[in-house]
């Protein structure tokens, strides 16, 4: 028994998981638990109370909102859902291609979208891909819900926009035109990648969305020019060294690679047709 | 000392017991229900010896409560019992994928619900799927044999050996 002591709530409602969690700054809320139980058994986290919300099925939807050209997916959607969902490979197919990136099976399997946003791990995937997407992060608090952009949800090293007592129920991710990469360096397959970069391209718009490197958290760029995504590596690396707290050369160079890499997948991902264009 | 009282199908048969909320699921196996297949290595989701099925996917036991399976259904290496799992057995020993047997029983797991799910399996599916599985004695490559062999392509799938 590795874990400290700790009192166990098994949450009906997501009102009551807000009532609970409000009640009690050590309380946690447990998802899937593929960081939060490890943190425990290093007894690195001590919560004195585990809320635990695997049971609430208001936070499993995941569907795609045609009329709003939305995919709404709830927080305790697991990473091997998107990566095998047929909607998902349907009208966001990159979505599948990151969850991928994530661990290894077994975690995927557990490990929820939700969780991953808000332990807000740098080098998680999650994050980075919701500030590129545009997606916005419906919350529920003591009072009332409230929406969050992806881009001001990540405030800082694991640390997010939400308040005392908040809870993460959805995610809400546009489904844009345009064409989507990625690419991340990890030492080995499944391993915390030491840097990432999610790009998107639309016309002569490119977007690059870094992960890893910062600890504070994703940092993007957009660049406005015709004529192709070949920047190339050195581009990327003096664009990275502009916008995120990194001045490591390896390190920037691994951004510069990840972003050109990912460019070039965007560029040719653009011209494919799904069923959402 | 609060304990929880949980239900859950282990093997396909129901049991019940009171634990700690803080007994991990991969210790409520091997010490409470004898379901010693279920090693213990890194007790930190890393090693992936604690493999069990839950609900059919494959999940770290060591990073999951007890408490979390109240309810579910549970499938440790001694549940294996059809005819895959028999074909998988004479398929490790034959091609020599094990020597120390530490990861055997979660690498069993996984390659069985890889190929019960995916007959047709590639060698880079099944790499990718036992990705999450360390061993320390065969450098892996009698075990993606041992796998690659039981599939529709009988090993001769989608990339050369080495």
């Amino acid at each position: 028994m590795k874990p400290a002591h700790f009192e166990y709530f098994r949450a009906a409602t997501i009102g009551e998981a807000v009532d609970k969690l409000g009640g009690d700054p050590e309380a946690r809320l447990l998802a899937g638990g593929q960081s939060l139980i490890p943190a425990m058994n290093f007894r690195v986290a001590r919560p004195s109370q585990l809320i635990d919300i695997n049971g609430l099925e208001e936070l499993k939807p995941l569907v795609a909102r045609l009329p709003e050209n939305i995919l709404e997916v709830g927080a305790l959607v697991r990473h091997q859902q998107i990566a095998t969902s047929p909607l998902v490979q349907r009208y966001l197919p990159f979505m599948a291609t990151v969850a991928l990136s994530i661990g290894h099976w077994a975690i995927r399997s557990r490990g929820s979208v939700g969780g991953s946003l808000c332990h807000a791990d740098p080098a998680a995937e999650w994050p980075a891909f919701m500030v590129a997407a545009g997606a916005e992060m419906v919350v529920a608090g003591p009072q009332k819900y409230r929406r969050i952009p992806a881009d001001t949800f990540c405030s800082g090293f694991m640390e997010t926009a939400l308040g005392p007592g908040e809870m993460l129920v959805k995610i809400e991710i546009p489904l844009a035109q345009g064409g989507w990469g990625f690419w991340e360096v990890a030492r080995r397959p499944g391993d915390f990648a030491l840097a990432g970069a999610v790009c998107r391209r639309h016309h002569s718009r490119t977007t690059v969305t870094w992960f890893g490197a910062d600890l504070s958290g994703p940092g993007t760029v957009t660049v406005e020019s015709e004529g192709g995504a070949g920047h190339g590596t050195h581009f990327w690396e003096d664009a990275a060294s502009r916008v995120l707290a990194v001045d490591d050369d390896y390190m920037l160079q691994i951004l510069g690679y990840c972003a050109d890499q990912a460019c070039r997948q965007a560029q040719s991902d653009e011209g494919r047709d799904y069923d959402n264009r | 000392m609060t304990t929880v009282d949980i239900a859950f199908l282990l093997n396909g048969r129901p049991v019940s017991l009171s634990v700690e909320p803080r007994l991990l699921l991969s210790d409520a196996l091997r010490h409470h229900l004898g379901m010693t297949s279920t090693h213990v290595g890194c007790e930190q989701g890393v090693c992936g010896v604690c493999t069990i099925l839950l609900d059919g996917a494959p999940a770290r036991s060591c990073l999951m409560l007890a408490v979390m399976a109240d309810g579910r259904s549970v499938t440790t290496a001694e549940g294996l019992s059809d005819p895959l799992a028999e074909q998988l057995r004479d398929s490790f020993q034959e091609h020599h994928a094990l020597q120390c047997g530490f990861c055997t029983p979660a690498m069993l797991l996984t390659a069985h619900c890889l190929l019960s799910a995916h007959p047709e399996a590639g060698e880079s599916q099944i790499r990718e799927a036992l990705s999450g599985n360390l061993c320390r004695c065969t450098g892996y490559q009698f075990i993606i044999d041992a796998v690659s062999s039981l599939t529709e392509r009988g090993g001769e799938g989608d990339a050369s050996h080495g």
